[in-house]
């Protein structure tokens, strides 16, 4: 929709870029970010073009593309969601109190495996249905509703573990993080395959649809019929599930759980992945690709800065530049 | 965007108007109610809870999330945001220890000049590159603490303790620290300047709806402008008690202050979508929360109730779930 403001605002005085720069940057430009952050490594870097530079960069990106794509679709309703990184820990805190547990059926090395993998998803995927109903039952705020969780969450963690680090040894349960298929890291294939999932679910499904249409123009779409709160109930239920199962990836990874640190900023790098994805903050309009695009941009740029020795105090305002750069060519299409 | 159907119209009975008016004041007072309750429970349960010792030294602790809520105060009645006053905190706090041998008011000047920039910088994204202020001040955030490693070379700066730097925190006027003091002012400015200024008035405007507003003829970028730049220059005098009060520049500090001042603007019951909002109820609101930590810590050090710091957090988020869930039973009835 033109803003009336923004036509008022003299030509000299807005910082829009012309036309034809502005469309290729938004269809393209993530995509070419990333191309060339590649062609630099592969010229500038040594050993960038190794499997194991690649294994890395896959390991350490899929926890923060899985989290980004159920931010994602929440933004896409015209939401925030701030609890992920403490249902990460939450579901990294439950983990190994089940499969570490005598009890019976945790006992038992598959079932339990297969509970510990289960129960903390399903229970993170309750609290983002916990987040859902404040904010269509009750009408609070997005940012304020998860709120809550992102303070109490990650206490709840660390009340079930009493603060302390949980290290431990399952090799069935630490293939999520450790394993390997067709010689890439299992998580980058589940990550993979998560963000193909949601991109035809947004693109090719009616309740895609429906997502974008309640981020779109939330009244609008009620009045059209479509079951607004469902979907974002639903919309933050897929958020706290996909947290749950990225917080079990990053335990799986370090052999360990500590809920003070599972998960810590993760609301931030997701949401950052989002912006420079392209997806716009206000709703109506998502890109799951595009986030993925913009998860191994910000990821790429931080181990091109650490191969080249940076000091990562420079790096974090180097990854800020990026970040508004990045959201700053993303919103010329709205101008 | 503010709700029109909230106003009475000219043609209700003033006695409509009285009820929808003390309706909304209720919805404020009832962080006030809250923090009354709260006082007279930890009166009647702690010994020393209403000392002046106990009473200077959480008043003190809170000046800090004060001076921050306050600036955040402006920024969210414009319908914005701003993640970055932790961190900026941080920052002016190294920069404040680093320019502390140079004395007092220099270190305090540096502060704040540091706070306007990064406010500027922010204002300036904001307004005129029209970026959403939450990534904008998210990679303030990100940058701040980047500059503030920086500068303190990847470890701490001690505060020159020799000079008169440390008067600030360490003086005190009729048994209340100066940095109390400087909280009372602060948000007696800030209140006069949102209910007595033009300023404050456009403040109001640009939130409730801001395309209205820039067709009055407001200049909406000087105003967002001019928020973000309180609110960092408020987070430089944060940081500048906070190094007087540790005696260091760390730069890992004000982790999560952005949020806990988020929260208690709610809390004092100013919206988040802008266009209302109060600078006394932030006030209510910032003490309500410290007073609930003063509690917990209380009811921890007298072994009634035995709580892992841990619980603090979840009692935290309760407390502020409670809040938020009244208030939003309490702005539906307003509705109806």
């Amino acid at each position: 929709m033109a803003k009336f403001s923004e036509a008022t605002i003299p030509f000299f005085r807005r910082l829009v870029l012309p036309a034809r720069m502005r469309d290729f940057g938004q269809t393209y430009g993530g995509l070419l970010g990333l191309v060339l952050l590649i062609l630099y490594n592969m010229l500038f870097t040594p050993h960038f073009v190794s499997w194991r530079t690649l294994s890395t960069n896959l390991t350490q990106v899929a926890p923060t593309a899985i989290v980004a794509t159920g931010m994602t679709l929440v933004i896409a309703t015209g939401g925030i969601d701030l609890s992920v990184g403490s249902l990460m820990a939450i579901a990294g805190a439950l983990a190994p109190i089940i499969f570490l547990s005598s009890f019976p059926p945790f006992n038992n090395p598959i079932i339990g495996n297969a509970l510990a993998v289960l129960l903390p998803v399903l229970v993170a995927g309750l609290f983002g249905v916990f987040n859902g109903f404040l904010i269509t039952r009750f009408r609070i705020q997005p940012i304020i509703a998860t709120l809550v969780l992102f303070i109490a969450g990650r206490g709840i963690a660390q009340v079930l573990t009493n603060g302390n680090l949980q290290p431990f040894h399952n090799p069935g349960f630490q293939f999520l993080g450790q394993g390997y298929l067709l010689g890439l890291p299992f998580q980058a294939i589940l990550m993979v395959a998560i963000v193909i999932i949601f991109a035809l679910i947004v693109r090719a499904t009616t309740f895609g649809r429906y997502i974008l249409a309640t981020g779109g123009n939330e009244a609008a779409a009620r009045l059209a019929g479509i079951p607004v709160n469902r979907v974002k109930l639903a919309v933050y239920m897929i958020s706290g599930l996909l947290a749950g199962l990225a917080g079990l990836i990053v335990i799986a990874i370090d052999s360990a759980s500590d809920a003070n640190v599972v998960g810590l900023n993760s609301e931030l790098d997701a949401i950052a992945a989002v912006a420079v994805g392209g997806t716009a903050l206000t709703g109506g309009q998502a890109t799951v690709t595009g986030t993925l695009i913009g998860a191994l941009i910000i990821q790429l740029i931080r181990t091109t800065l650490l191969a080249n020795n940076v000091p990562f105090a420079v790096a974090q305002m180097i990854n800020a530049a990026i970040i508004l750069l990045a959201v700053y060519l993303q919103r010329q299409r709205k101008a | 965007m503010a709700d029109i159907s909230t106003t009475p119209s000219d043609r209700s009975g003033w006695l409509v108007k009285g009820w929808t008016r003390s309706k909304i004041i209720l919805q404020r007072q009832g962080a006030l109610i809250a923090l009354v309750v709260l006082v007279l429970f930890g009166w009647v349960r702690y010994d020393g809870f209403m000392s002046p010792y106990n009473i200077g030294t959480v008043l003190a602790y809170n000046t800090t999330f004060g001076l921050i809520a306050l600036g955040m105060t402006f920024v969210i009645m414009t319908g914005g945001i701003d993640l970055s006053v932790g961190a900026v905190a941080a920052l002016t706090s190294v920069v404040a220890a680093l320019v502390s041998p140079f004395g007092l008011w220099a270190a305090i000047a540096a502060a704040i000049l540091t706070g306007l920039m990064i406010g500027l910088f922010n204002g300036w994204a904001i307004a005129w590159l029209r970026i959403p202020p939450f990534i904008t001040t998210l990679a303030m955030l990100l940058a701040s603490r980047g500059l503030a490693l920086v500068l303190a070379r990847n470890a701490t700066v001690s505060v020159d303790t020799s000079g008169d730097f440390t008067s600030i925190s360490l003086g005190n006027l009729f048994g209340l620290p100066f940095s109390v003091y400087i909280l009372v002012i602060a948000y007696i400015l800030g209140s006069l300047l949102l209910n007595f200024t033009r300023f404050g008035r456009h403040v109001l405007a640009v939130g409730g709806n801001e395309e209205a507003a820039r067709l009055l003829g407001l200049s909406v970028e000087r105003i967002k402008l001019a928020v973000y730049m309180m609110s960092g220059a408020l987070a430089g005098l944060a940081g500048v008690l906070l190094a007087a009060q540790t005696f260091t520049g760390a730069p890992n500090e004000g982790l999560g202050w952005e949020l806990s001042a988020i929260a208690s603007v709610v809390v004092g019951g100013t919206l988040l979508t802008g266009g209302m909002g109060s600078v006394g109820a932030t006030l209510v609101g910032v003490l309500l929360l410290g007073l609930l930590f003063n509690i917990l810590n209380f009811e921890n050090g007298h072994g009634f109730i035995s709580l892992t710091p841990y619980w603090q957090s979840v009692i935290r988020g309760a407390f502020l779930l409670v809040v938020v869930l009244l208030q939003s039973r309490l702005a539906r009835n307003k509705t109806q």
